[in-house]
Order: C-alpha cells, then structure tokens, then sequence
C-alpha cells in the first residue's frame, strides 16, 4: 500500500508533505436509499490531485450524502471509490483517514474547554496512552511553522473566534496529513471577508500542489474565485461537470436546476404612514455566561420597513433576536409591539402576529425528533382547525403539512418523518413554511435567514421578505450578509459591542462609515 | 405517532423487539447468577413462571403486585417526556399514602387520633365518598411533592434527579415521624402505626377474585395519560418543551408552568400508588408502605420507555417476578435478594438496549420496491 498516508507525527512533518502528492480520487456510480428516498442515484465525481473541485446543487441533491459516503459516515448501497486507480472500501472516518481524506464539518468539533495543542494532539486516531508533551509540543511548534494560517497553541479554543475555529477545523486535518480537504458548506458561520481569507489560504496549497479539495457551497462568488472544477448535482442525480472558467454563472445554475430562470426581483412599494410596531427602549441583556451583551439598545420598526442589523456575529445581535423570541429574558428595558409591552408569551404572539426566522433553525426553531408535520403546527395546534378544546386533531394537522411541504418544497419522505433527519435547506424551509405562511404577520424578526440555502431559495426568501414588507409587515432583519442587507433594508443599524454604532437611511448608507462600524472603531 | 404507516410499522416492531430482547438476555444472566448459587436455572424460570403466571390464582397475586407499579411508573414516564430524570416515586408513593390515611380516618371517625368511642361508630358518609376524598387527599399530596421537585428544577435549575430522590428520604423520615407521634395509634405496639381504617371504607376486591379495585385505577390512569400526552394540546406542548427548550420559547410555551404541571400529575399517579396500597392492602400506614414499589416503577417506565400503555404491561411482567420472589425462597431457599438481584440485570441490560435503536440492520427499511414519490418540481413558487 504504497499511497497510504504514513501516520508518523513526530519529525520531518514538513518533509513528508511535500513528498507526497494528494491522491487522485474517484467516485463511481454511487447510490445511496434513506428508507423510499433515494438519496444518490448513480452519482460520479473525479477529485483531481491538486485540484480544487466544487460539489453543487439544490437544497437536498444529496451533497452532503455523497461525501458523507466517502468518508464512511453512511454505508452506500452501490458504487465504488477508486484512489489511485484503485477500488477501495471506506466503512469509517478511519479508514478514509487511512487515505488521505479528511473531512471539515459546518459544525465545529473541538472541545472548548481544551487548548488548541490539545485538541489537535487529540483529533489524531493514533494517539498513545501516554502523550510526552514535550515532544509533541515540539513537533506541533514545528507544525505551525509550516502551516497556512497560524494560532495560538496555548490557547483555549473557546475564545477563538468563529473564523479562527473553522481554521483550527482545517488546520487539524493538515495536521493530521490530509491530502484531500472535504467541505461542507465551511464558510456559513464565517463572514465574507473571513471566508475569503481562509479560502484564499487553501487555494494556495492547492495551487502549490499540496491539497486536493472538494467543497461544498451555496456561494456563486466562492466558486468563481476560487474554483478549479465544479461537478453539480440534481436530486441526487450526476447532472454535469465541468471547469469553472469555461462555465459562467448562469450556465452552473441551469444545470442546478434543470432549466433556465430569470431572477425576478420585487419593486419596494414607497410607504405613506409611519406606524410604529417594534420599540425597544434602552434594552440590556446578559450573554450565557452572564456579561452583557446589550448595553442598552433604543430601536423603533415602522409597518412597510425593514429594518437590518449588521455587524459581526458576536456583538449582540444573538442575545437581541433570542430576547425577541423569548428565548431569553432582558435584564432591564422595554419591548414593545404595537404599543403595549411584550415578553413573547404565546398569547401576545398571536395576538399581535409576531413571527421569527431565527437563525440555526433546527437548534432555535425545531423539535429534531418530532415529524415535519408536527413542526409545522407548532404555532398552530393548540387552536381550530387543529384543536378541538384541549384535543389536538392530527388530521388536520397533516393536511396543513401536506399543503405546506408542496408550497414551499419541502424534500421529505413523508410529513412523518423526524425533521432532524431532512437536509439543512429542508429543515431551513420547514421553518420558513411555518414562520411565513400565516395569512396575516405584523412583525417578521429574521436573523441570518439565507444561511445555507441555495441561490433559488434565497431569492425566493428575499422576495417573500420584500413581498412581506409591503404588505405593511414590519420587518427586523439580522445578517452577517452585507450584501443581503444592502439589497433589502429601508434603514440600515450597525451593530457593535452591544451598541447600536452607525444608523442611516439605506440611501445615505456609507460603506466606508459601516465597515469602520462594524470593525469597532 | 401520527397514523400507523407502513413506514412506521418497523418502528413499532424495533420498539417492541428491543425490550423483549433485553428481558430475554436478563433472564439469561439471570440463569448464570442461578447457576452459580447452585441453583439449575431452568427450575428457576420454572418456578418464576408457575409462581406468577401459572394458574389464575397465582396470576392474580402478580396482578395485585402490578397495580401500584403502574402508578408509580407514571411518575418516572411522564416527567421523562418533558426531558426530566425524575427518581422520588417512593417518597411520592408514601407522602400519597400518609395523605389518605389522614383523609380516611378523618372522613371516617372525625379525628386522625380517633378516641374509643370515636372508634365505636363510623360517622356516616357513603364509602364512596370517602374512597374519593383518600384518593384526592394521595393524588394532591403526591402531587405536590414532585411539583416542588419541577419547581426547584425550573426556577432554581436544581437537578431533578437528585433532588426527587432525597425526597424519597424525607418522605420516609416523615412518615416514620408522623406514625411515631402525631397519628400513632397507641394499641399497635410492635411496629408504630396509624390508626385503622374502617373496613367498610376500605377498597373492595374485584367481585370473585382477591383483586382490588386498585388494578382499576392503574389501568385507567395509564389509559388516560397515554391519551394526555399523545393526543391533547397539552401534551403537545409537553413533548415539544421536552424535545427543544428553544423551540418551545419561540412558539411562546410557558415552560415553567408545564413543567410544574407535568411533575405534579407525576407524583399525583405516585400518590395515587399509595392510596391504592393503604386503602386496599395495609389499612393504614406503618413503615410496610415503604416496599420498594416506587424503585420497581422507575424501573417499569425505563423497560416500558415512557409510554404509559406500555407501562401495564411490563408492570405486569415485573409484578410476577415480585410475586414469585417467595416461592424461590420457601422452594429453593435462594437468598433474599434475588428478586432484586433480577431487577438490578434487567436495569442494567435495558439501559443497555438504549444504545441499539436505530443501529440493528433487521428494523432498518430496505428501500423501496416501488417507485420513488416524484420529486419536486424544480421552480418556486412566486
Ligand atoms: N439520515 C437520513 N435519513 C433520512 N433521510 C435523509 C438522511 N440524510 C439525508 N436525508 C435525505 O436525503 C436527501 C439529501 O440530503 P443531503 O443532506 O445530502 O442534501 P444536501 O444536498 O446536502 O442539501 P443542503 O444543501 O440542504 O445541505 C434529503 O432529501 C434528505 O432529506
Ligand atoms: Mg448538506
């Protein structure tokens, strides 16, 4: 087994990745059942060595199945994986390790409470009983002297930032000798800039022949730039490949979606009156770990608005959205919906139609083990047509769903199935379908709503967004997502250290004064 | 559990299978343990099964057993929905039991401390009537117990589990208080007690059979709880707290109160154990009330995972296993504890069997034989 990769760590780390060039890898006919869904159908994908290699296509093509496949998460029902030529068999993390290939996940894996010494020495399948932490400190010293981007060793990795954990991520399977990168979608919990910084590290160890990668994204930009190689899938069926530079946007989305379609953008409708529905009054609230996050925030929504908070995640915006939701208390200050207090009981929420896209949906929004149908009603069945007194009447409760999951495409098997177990775009419009479908919303809180969707959907989203807000709902929306916001709001917040640090009419809007904002200055 | 779907089926299968399983493989470490004290096991499932469900007498004895476990099972089930880990069934049980005492010979004699010529004559309200206020006097006292557990939890984030079962000793600690002072009954001398209740309060037996009406009311209440956590709003809202805390504050649940809710019907099926034991068996509360009904019912709500239906049948299960407990002492002299050294393999083994959902290929659905549902169409709505 000449290829495989030697898991020796101490010593000459830097010499043996340079010897060894990532391996050509191949993925042949592969298909994969989840009970009556066929996930994959005969896929096929060729990861060149050093190249970087993009895998595309709708909410619940069965991307995240195929790579989960490959690195022996899932068991497929057909289909081989050539390395080198040659077919082999990966039934575990392991065993693809064996190979070279390792994988980053759009969640983070590493403990918190442990350094980032200790969590790279412990992501090794190899470890001893006994760690001599002087010679591995030696040997990872060294490590980081060789690698793309540098972090402190000694550093608890729950004070890293966001985008310093997803390179911690990366940096534990160079670490760990990886030749070809996998991706899931790496870069929704990074910002535009700090996804750029750390594809943009890739990209040259790809382009110096060190690194296979295959990634996963919902970004046209990303591939654009970055890309070497796309190869699309389309409900779980190989619908094309190609070089990205003889390809242009348009082309990779018709093959995504099967046809030709033209954005249709939503006209803002001026409005007349100025009725105020959300105010916030010098709000202040605690993180979870009991220091403030909101220093007293003062905000009014008008009807017909929208309103976006901008900044980086982790100034405040989270604690805003969950104290809005409900889902955590203010320790002083007023909100107010349509003139009277609101604490987001569930009374006050029907009554003055209050809605929430918060951001994560099936950690915020979702009972993962409880069906799609029942997630759908979860405003809803404790009233007619789904209650009847304190009943609750199941069958009208599936015939909404049944409705929902056709308007807004939900990909499931059945309305019974666990909603943990759809992909993350599916779970994302279940959420939309119950948050966006009342007939009547005053206020629509939206935080992050595109995360992880693709181009349709998002459009679809900003459409209903904008739809929404000149129906005369009042709208807050939170983003890290420049771009979206500028697109969107009528008035744009800059977020920053708990406090609200630029605000101007999207007209009037400075890039220049919001980046300086959001930087903290 | 929406509609019973062919997609579901092996579902029901898995979770029917996997409990069994776990029982068998107890049985057979059971065997071993048999074995080793000398014992051929296969006399002893003999005796176990001859003991407890061989002939309708015997059978009915397992039944008697089975009653207060239902109830008391209730009590680790329902909290378990929420998401909590809730252990105080004993100290439910007997906080319900001194409640009906109390009641009962209140409403009987018009003193807990009745005087002899108090004793003399039963004051005169149908038995009915004072059966119902021993079962409302348990069912609030039980409930309220737990509630202060669901209480603490919520309000205070105290942890549950520990919390519920040192509640187990202070409701024993207080009973032997109360029975030692303020309800003893002076003629009882060799093991302090309350006073008796009037036989003709007491709970009667099932007509033609030494089974009291008990058995009724865990199968009733079960009944009931399945249907309140299944198919009411309530229950909704239970299971959805349970599932995702967040989820249920974005729709607007009142976690608290469901919690404090969900923990007093908890204790109250608890509570209800104890009337059921006192009104039925003891006649009045002395330290026998303390018969490791409540451990045994955490123990049939785990075999039975949570599901209250579920919870009559393996109380049935485990009743036997109690009620056969005496005839492997008296017929083949094994120790003591070897029922419970047969409930302490059944625990381990099922907590055990936890791990396997999801995992064993045979409940896995082999994929479609037909077509597949026709996906969706690739344009959005407008
Ligand atoms: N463990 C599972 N059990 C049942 N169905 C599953 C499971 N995992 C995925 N699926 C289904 O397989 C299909 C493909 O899911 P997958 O997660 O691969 O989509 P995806 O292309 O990664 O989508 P997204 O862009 O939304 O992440 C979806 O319809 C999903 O509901
Ligand atoms: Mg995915």
């Amino acid at each position: 087994m000449a290829e495989v990769i030697p898991s020796v760590h101490q010593g000459s780390v830097s010499e043996l990745d340079a010897a060894i060039a990532p391996p050509d890898l191949e993925v042949v006919n592969m298909s994969k059942r989840f009970g009556s869904l066929v996930a994959l159908d005969q896929v096929s994908l060729h990861v060149k060595p050093g190249t970087f290699h993009a895998l595309l296509g709708e909410n619940g093509a069965g991307k995240s199945t195929l790579v989960k496949c490959m690195m022996g998460f899932y068991r497929p029902d057909h289909g081989d994986i050539v390395i080198n030529k040659r077919s082999r068999t990966i039934a575990s993390p392991k065993d693809a390790h064996h190979y070279g290939i390792g994988m980053v996940y759009q969640h983070f894996t590493s403990v918190p409470a442990m350094t980032v010494a200790e969590n790279l020495v412990m992501s090794r399948f190899d470890t001893t009983t006994v760690i001599n932490w002087k010679q591995e400190m030696a040997a990872l010293q060294a490590f980081m002297a060789t690698a793309p981007f540098k972090l402190p060793l000694e550093t608890l990795v729950g004070q890293l930032a966001a985008g310093e954990k997803q390179k911690l991520e990366i940096l534990k399977q160079l670490y760990l000798h990886s030749k070809i990168l996998i991706l899931d979608e790496p870069t929704s919990v990074l910002t535009p800039s700090e996804a750029d910084e750390v594809l943009g590290l890739i990209r040259e160890q790809v382009t110096d022949g060190k690194l296979s990668v295959l990634i996963i994204s919902h970004k046209f930009r990303e591939v654009t730039s970055f890309c070497d190689e796309i190869t699309v899938l389309r409900k779980g069926k190989f619908a094309g490949t190609g070089r990205v530079e003889a390809l242009t946007v348009a082309d990779m989305a018709e093959m995504m979606m099967g046809e030709k379609r033209e954005p249709q953008p939503v006209e803002k409708v001026a409005t007349t009156e100025v009725v105020p529905v959300l105010q916030l009054h010098n709000l202040h609230a605690n993180k979870d770990n009991g220091l403030e996050a909101l220093h007293g925030v003062n905000l009014t929504v008008h009807q017909g608005e929208i309103v976006g908070i901008a900044g980086i995640s982790g100034n405040g915006q989270r604690e805003l959205v969950e104290v809005l939701a409900g889902q955590r208390s203010a320790t002083s200050g007023q909100v107010m919906v349509n003139g009277e207090p609101y604490a987001a009981t569930r009374k006050q929420i029907n009554q003055h139609r209050v809605f929430v896209l918060p951001e994560e949906p099936l950690k915020n929004a979702c009972v993962p083990h409880m069906s799609v149908a029942e997630n759908l009603a979860l405003r809803t069945f404790d009233r007619p047509p789904q209650a009847k007194g304190p009943m609750v009447l199941f069958a009208a409760i599936r015939q909404m769903a049944e409705q929902l999951i056709d308007t807004f495409k939900i990909k499931t098997p059945t309305p019974e199935t666990p909603v943990g177990n759809l992909s993350g775009g599916n779970v994302q419009r279940t959420v939309l379908a119950r948050e966006l479908s009342a007939d009547h919303i005053n206020l629509l809180i939206a935080a992050n709503p595109c995360f992880g969707l693709d181009f349709a959907m998002v459009d679809y989203i900003h459409g209903q967004i904008l739809s929404a807000r000149n129906r005369g709902v009042a709208v807050l929306l939170v983003s890290e997502d420049l771009d979206e916001l500028l697109k969107l709001s009528d008035r744009l917040i800059v977020i920053s250290g708990g406090k609200f640090a630029y605000e101007s009419a999207i007209a009037e809007a400075d890039f220049a004064a919001i980046s300086h904002a959001m930087a903290g200055h | 559990m929406m509609m019973l779907k062919t997609t579901t089926w092996r579902k029901t299968a898995e979770a029917i299978a996997i409990p069994i399983g776990a029982l068998l493989v107890a049985l057979m470490l059971f065997g071993i343990f048999c074995a080793f004290c000398g014992k051929n096991p296969l006399a002893v499932y003999g005796l176990i099964y001859s003991s407890a469900f061989g002939n309708w007498r015997v059978f009915q004895g397992t039944l008697l057993r089975a009653a207060p476990l239902m109830l008391t099972a209730l009590c680790t089930a329902l909290p378990a929905r929420l998401g909590l880990m809730i252990i105080g069934n004993e100290g439910a049980l007997v906080v319900g039991g001194v409640a009906a005492v109390i009641t009962g010979l209140v409403l009987s004699y018009g003193s807990v401390t009745p005087s002899a010529e108090q004793l003399q004559q039963v004051l005169a309200i149908p038995p009915i009537l004072v059966q119902l206020g021993m079962a409302l006097g348990s069912i609030v006292a039980g409930g309220l117990w737990i509630a202060a557990v669901g209480a603490l939890r919520h309000y205070r984030a105290v942890n549950e589990t520990i919390s519920s079962l040192l509640m187990n000793y202070i409701a024993i600690a207080l009973m032997n208080h109360l029975v030692g002072g303020p309800i003893k009954d002076p003629g009882e001398t060799i093991k302090a007690s309350s006073f008796v209740l009037p036989d003709i309060n007491r709970l009667a037996n099932l007509p033609t059979t030494r089974i009291h009406y008990g058995l009724l009311y865990g199968i009733i209440v079960c009944v009931i709880a399945y249907f309140l956590i299944q198919h009411t709003t309530f229950g909704f809202a239970a299971r959805t707290a349970g599932g995702n805390i967040k989820a249920a504050r974005i729709a607007g649940l009142p976690v608290g109160k469901l919690t404090v809710m969900i923990c007093f019907l908890a204790g109250s099926c608890a509570g209800l154990a104890g009337m059921v034991e006192v009104a039925a068996v003891h006649g009045r509360v002395n330290e026998s009330l303390v018969a490791g009904y409540g451990y045994t019912g955490i123990l049939v709500a785990f075999v039975a995972r949570y599901n209250p239906i579920a919870c009559t049948i393996v109380s049935i299960l485990l009743g036997g296993i109690l009620a056969s407990s005496g005839a492997l002492q008296r017929n083949l002299t094994m120790p003591d504890a070897t029922a419970l050294v047969f409930q302490g393999l059944v625990f381990l083994v099922i907590l055990y069997s936890d791990s396997l959902y999801g995992r064993l290929q045979i409940f896995k659905d082999p994929g479609p034989k037909a077509a597949v549902p026709p996906a969706a169409s690739t344009t959005i709505p407008a």
